[in-house]
C-alpha cells in the first residue's frame, strides 16, 4: 500500500520542530507500524537524510517504550501499543499524522522521542514497597484474598507508556498514578506506606506540571493495557484518606 | 551523526508534599461544593413547580422562605444562612475550577496537529465554558428575580408570581432561560458523575455505571423540571 505520512521533525530538545510530509510506497499490511517507519528510515538513510527518531524496545507490547500519537489517537486506532499496531489497520492511500506525546512534563528529545523521566520520578516517590531482603518469608503467612490479588495484578499490567497523559485533554497522569496506587494498595505489603505513597506521588505529579483530572475518560480509552477509570477513584480515595490522617 | 541535546530540564524530587496542597484536594473541594449546588437546584426546582399550583400558592411559598423558622429565627434568617452557604460554595467552586483550568492549559502548551476524542462525552468537554455560561446566567437571573427585580415587560415587580409570568411571556426571555438549562443539564451530567469519582465512590465498574446513570437522572430531572415553568408560561397554561 501507498501512504502519505505527516511526521513531526525536531532536531533536538531546544530546536523548533515542524510537521514534514513523506510519501511511502510498498508498505505491506503485515508490517507493524514501527516496521513501516523502519522502511521509511532505510529510504531516508539511503538518500543521506537524517532518519526519524522514535523509541522502541521489546516490540512485543510489554515494555512501554514505544508510543506515538497516530492520527490524533495515542498508539493509533487499536487498543494496543504502537509496536503491536499493524498496517492492516490502515488502507492504501491513507494519510497518517504521527506526532510525539504532547505534554510539557514529557519534553521532546528528538523527533518522536520524548523524555518520560517524570514517570520515573513519580515512581521514585512511592511506586515501591519497603521489604527486608534475605530469606523469602513463608508464603502462607500473609494471606491475600483472591479478588484483591486479581485487581492488584490487573493494575500492575500498566507499562508506564504515557498514552494516558498523551490522550488526556488536561495532560494529567492520574490513570498512571491510579494504576500504581491500586496495584500496591490492594496488597498487605503495600499498606505501611499507603498514605505517604499517594501524597508523595501526587505531589511529584503536580510538581512535574501534569494537569488535574476532570474524569473525562480519554485516558482509559487510550490505555493499551485497558486500565479502567476505577483506579482514579481509588487514587482520589487514598488521597482523601491520607488527608484525613493528616498527611 | 549530529550531537543531540537529550537533557531538557533539571529533574528534581519534591520533598515534604502535603495532601492538602495537591490538585486532588482542589478537585475534592470542587466536588463537595458542586454537591451543595445539586442540593440547592433540586430544592429551587421544587419551589418553581409551585407555579403550577397557581398565583397564591407560589407567592405563599416565596413568602414562607422568608418566615421559615420564625420566631426562633429572625425574618429571612434561614434564607441568609442558605445564601451565605451558597456564596461560600460558589467562591470555592469557581476558584478551584480556575486554578485547575490554568494548570491544564500549561500542561500542554504545544498542541496536537490532529487530536481525536475517543470516548469523552460532549458534557465532559464543555465543563469549563458551560460553567462560565451558567455563571453569566446566574448574574442575570439574580438581577431578574432577586437583587434588582427587573421586569423585562415593564410591569410591576412586587409580586413574585406576576414577575415570573411577565418574564416568560416574552419568547426571547424563555429562550435565554432554556439555553441556560441546557448548559446546566450538560454541566450536571458530567459534574454529578465526576464528583462521585473525585470523592472516590466509584471503585468498581458497577459503581462507575451507577454514577454515570446518576449523572443522567440529575441532569434530566433538574434541567427538565426547571424548563417546565417557562415553557408552560409561554404556552399560556400558567398565566396571571
Amino acid at each position: 500500500m501507498k501512504l502519505t505520512l505527516n511526521i513531526w521533525r525536531q532536531a533536538d530538545a531546544a530546536a523548533t520542530g515542524e510537521m514534514r510530509t513523506y510519501a511511502l510506497d510498498g508498505v505491506s499490511e503485515d508490517m507493524s507500524f514501527l516496521e513501516m517507519l523502519d522502511v521509511l528510515n532505510e529510504q531516508l538513510n539511503a538518500k543521506g537524510e537524517e532518519p526519524i527518531a522514535f523509541d522502541s524496545d521489546c516490540r512485543e507490547g510489554i515494555c512501554g517504550t514505544c508510543g506515538l500519537m497516530i492520527n490524533g489517537q495515542a498508539h493509533g486506532p487499536e487498543v494496543t501499543t504502537t509496536c503491536q499496531l499493524h498496517m492492516r489497520s490502515f488502507k492504501d492511500g491513507d494519510e497518517i499524522t504521527i506526532e510525539p506525546w504532547r505534554a510539557d512534563a514529557f519534553p521532546v528529545v528528538k523527533d518522536l522521542v520524548v523524555d518520560r523521566g517524570a514517570f520515573d520520578r513519580i515512581i521514585q516517590q512511592g511506586g515501591f514497597i519497603s521489604a527486608n531482603t534475605g530469606s523469602a518469608p513463608e508464603a502462607n503467612s500473609v494471606p491475600v484474598p483472591r479478588d484483591k490479588a486479581m485487581r492488584s495484578f490487573n493494575m500492575a499490567t500498566c507499562i508506564g507508556c504515557g498514552a494516558c497523559v498523551a490522550a488526556c485533554p488536561n495532560g494529567s497522569a492520574s490513570l498512571f498514578m491510579g494504576a500504581k496506587i491500586t496495584h500496591l494498595g490492594e496488597l498487605p505489603q503495600g499498606q505501611p506506606e499507603r498514605d505517604s505513597r499517594v501524597v508523595n506521588m501526587v505531589g511529584q505529579h503536580d510538581h512535574e506540571g501534569f494537569g488535574g483530572c476532570t474524569n473525562i475518560g480519554e485516558c482509559a480509552a487510550a490505555c493499551p493495557k485497558e486500565i479502567p477509570l476505577d483506579v482514579i477513584s481509588q487514587l482520589n480515595k487514598d488521597l482523601r484518606t491520607a488527608l484525613k490522617h493528616g498527611h | 551523526m549530529t550531537p543531540v541535546a537529550t537533557h531538557t530540564s533539571a529533574p528534581t524530587l519534591v520533598k515534604g508534599s502535603r495532601a492538602a496542597r495537591t490538585t486532588i484536594t482542589l478537585k475534592i473541594l470542587m466536588a463537595a461544593s458542586g454537591i451543595v449546588f445539586i442540593g440547592f437546584v433540586l430544592t429551587h426546582m421544587y419551589g418553581n413547580l409551585k407555579a403550577f399550583a397557581g398565583h397564591d400558592s407560589f407567592n405563599e411559598y416565596a413568602h414562607h422562605l422568608r418566615t421559615f423558622g420564625e420566631p426562633m429565627l429572625p425574618y429571612e434568617g434561614l434564607l441568609w444562612v442558605v445564601r451565605v452557604g451558597l456564596i461560600v460554595a460558589l467562591v470555592v467552586h469557581v476558584a478551584s475550577a480556575y486554578a485547575l483550568a490554568r494548570r491544564a492549559s500549561t500542561a500542554r502548551t504545544q498542541k496536537y496537529a490532529v487530536k481525536k476524542n475517543a470516548s469523552s462525552s460532549i458534557s465532559s468537554r464543555t465543563m469549563r465554558w458551560g460553567g462560565v455560561t451558567i455563571l453569566v446566567f446566574l448574574v442575570w437571573h439574580l438581577l431578574n428575580f432577586t437583587i434588582v427585580k427587573i421586569n423585562p415587560s415593564g410591569g410591576a415587580t412586587n409580586d413574585p408570581f406576576n414577575l415570573m409570568v411577565d418574564t416568560f411571556d416574552l419568547w426571547w426571555m424563555t429562550i435565554i432561560y432554556l439555553v441556560a438549562m441546557v448548559a446546566l443539564g450538560l454541566h450536571l451530567h458530567h459534574g454529578t458523575w465526576s464528583a462521585l469519582q473525585t470523592l472516590g465512590l466509584t471503585g468498581t465498574a458497577a459503581a462507575r455505571q451507577r454514577a454515570k446513570t446518576a449523572g443522567w437522572v440529575v441532569a434530566v430531572v433538574i434541567a427538565g423540571g426547571f424548563s417546565l415553568v417557562p415553557l408552560f408560561v409561554l404556552l399560556g397554561v400558567i398565566s396571571k
